[in-house]
């Protein structure tokens, strides 16, 4: 049986930080976001504290005096390059793996016995940890629903060290899906949570145990497509996910392994113009843009290469310009001849409400005239594109200059992408 | 048909001997380089010869003086590869009570202790300490003033 893994890098900010800085191990931290304006990554101990996303940084300020937490700038280099780093360890354990997030990738297995399979998942676990030093949690299954709650299990549940293989008809099974809510399901939103809960589906146990056509009748396709796959029946690919709006990944083979510059930049731009849309659509802003390149891991008698990028943007954005240019800069930087890529993407990290009120105080946006002219300037575009087909209108090159000042003074150092900041031991 | 030959993937992974641009944004690699490559004249790449498993090699600085009996001096380039299970001998990066330390890994009889290349400094035996090994050090880059 084909069997999808989900391996999702606990607290993933923080922990890069940990790599490089034992002190702060089992501590309070907290990751800032762009300008230092607000939290966006928390290490558990600081969640314990009551502490949550998007607290304002200046609001924790008396802690970080006191030395009670550490709040860091965020490093979104460093972040990017571990993030390859996880991703290379996975190529090794497994003949497919895309990337769903700066922290989370799919990994797919053909061809095990079950305990075969465990026993290598619990092999990849400990292998990322020890090679990369990221804390990884893995949850396996039939389908990428259920892969995704055996992951919740791994990660929640300590008596499964990390790794939880769920198998579709086990009691096991039937016992984590009647303890999780629905809500935990993915694709699952509130309000699906309430209505379903009218018709007497309360837990993600009842959604697998509906009958799938009733579901279609009654909600949407999606719904009984994601009973389906609690079921253990895989009939959702990873572009047919809902996504969780935190982050937006647009990627696509390029058709033919290349080594075409302009070819590969005119890609991703329509990747990133691709993204900012949807960012648009769901009203929300990026602070971080990650660019990836593949090559084909099939192909063994090629050289293989399979770079990845993020570039902070100068403040939170919905605006293609500012996206694009920050993609093109990354794609520059990770480009290499004598390569030939097979695949590349764009995703948009960290997003957050367009509409948030304290966004202009933490964030340091743009100014209101600058922000009103982009956001016409991105309607008019997303209109045309709208009414008379995608691509109508999009961007030639990207607009030059836009310095990238940004106040990063708690950030740490890039470890391992820049000469001039490698770590330094003492010898004594 | 036996368990092994229903394996596609690979149980004991290859190490993976390749190129790999420092500069920026590093990558992943996974793959063999292809044989063709031996006649394409290229210019040898010091990353292929070094960096033997590109996901779990880290570059770090030292100073200090503890090591010099080792071949390692103040302000030399380390590679360190967490892949490496590490074995008495070998030189470790290693977190001694939250610090970060470069040692040679030894047994003084039975006792596992981490050594110094430098008289002046005594051995620490891992009784009763708290110690974790961050990496192996594969090799050492020592630049001189030219």
């Amino acid at each position: 049986m084909s069997m999808i893994g989900l391996v999702d890098c606990n607290s993933f900010y923080v922990s890069c930080e940990r790599v490089f800085q034992p002190r702060l191990c089992s501590v309070p931290v907290g990751v800032m976001s762009n300008n230092d304006g607000c939290v966006i990554a928390l290490s558990n101990e600081l969640k314990t504290l009551g502490i949550t996303m998007g607290t304002p940084a200046f609001e924790l300020q008396h802690l970080v005096r006191q030395g009670r937490i550490h709040l860091l700038s965020s490093n979104y280099e460093l972040y990017g390059d571990m993030s390859a780093r996880v991703l290379a360890v996975l190529e090794e354990y497994a003949p497919i793996v895309e990337p769903y997030s700066i922290d989370e990738m799919f990994v797919r297995f053909d061809g095990f016995e079950r305990d075969a399979l465990l026993a290598h998942s619990q092999q990849l676990h400990r292998k990322v940890r020890q090679y990369t030093g990221i804390p990884v949690c893995v949850g396996v299954a039939p389908s990428r629903t259920l892969a995704k709650l055996a992951n919740r299990a791994a990660k929640k549940i300590p008596a499964y060290g990390g790794v939880c293989m769920l198998q579709p008809g086990s009691r096991e099974t039937q016992a984590l899906l009647e303890k999780f809510a629905l809500g935990d399901v993915w694709g699952v939103g509130r309000r699906l949570v309430e209505r379903l809960a009218l018709i007497g589906i309360k837990s993600a146990w009842d959604l697998a145990q509906a009958d799938p056509k009733r579901l279609r009748q009654q909600f949407s396709v999606t719904l009984e497509r994601t009973a389906l796959e609690l079921r253990g029946i895989s009939c959702i690919e990873m572009s047919d996910f809902l996504e969780p709006r935190q982050r937006i990944m647009t990627s696509r083979s390029f058709g033919k392994l290349t080594d075409d510059l302009a070819e590969i930049r005119e890609a991703m731009r329509q990747h990133g113009q691709r993204g900012a849309e949807k960012l648009r659509h769901q009203r929300s802003l990026a602070r971080a843009v990650l660019v990836f390149l593949k090559t084909n891991p099939f192909r063994t008698d090629l050289p293989q290469y399979s770079p990845s990028l993020a570039m902070e943007l100068p403040h939170p954005t919905d605006d293609s310009r500012e996206i694009l240019h920050a993609a093109g800069e990354a794609l520059q930087r990770i480009y290499r001849q004598g390569y030939l890529y097979q695949k590349g993407g764009v995703m948009l990290l960290d997003l957050i409400d367009a509409d948030r009120q304290q966004l202009s105080l933490l964030d340091t946006p743009q100014s209101d005239t600058e922000r009103q002219r982009s956001a016409k300037l991105m309607g008019v575009m997303d209109e045309l594109n709208h009414r008379m087909g995608r691509g109508t209108v999009k961007f030639g090159t990207p607009s030059p200059g836009a310095a990238w000042h940004l106040r990063c003074a708690h950030r740490s150092a890039r470890w391992t992408t820049r000469w001039d900041e490698l770590p330094v031991v003492p010898m004594g | 048909m036996t368990l092994a030959n229903l394996i596609p993937a690979h149980p004991e992974p290859p190490s993976l001997a390749l190129p790999y641009p420092l500069a920026v944004g590093r990558a992943g690699l996974s793959g063999f380089p292809s044989p063709a490559q031996d006649y394409e004249g290229r210019t040898l790449d010091l990353n292929e010869r070094l960096v033997k498993r590109p996901s779990a090699t880290f570059f770090m600085g030292v100073t200090g003086d503890s090591m010099v009996r080792f071949g390692i001096y103040d302000g030399d380039l380390l590679l360190v590869d967490r892949s490496i299970d590490p074995r008495p001998g070998h030189i470790i990066v290693a977190m001694v009570d939250g610090e970060i330390t470069v040692k040679r890994y030894e047994l003084r009889g039975q006792v596992p202790c981490l050594c110094s290349g430098n008289p002046r400094y005594a051995p620490i035996p891992l009784v009763d300490i708290e110690c974790q090994v961050w990496g192996v050090v594969r090799s050492v880059i020592h630049e001189y003033q030219v």
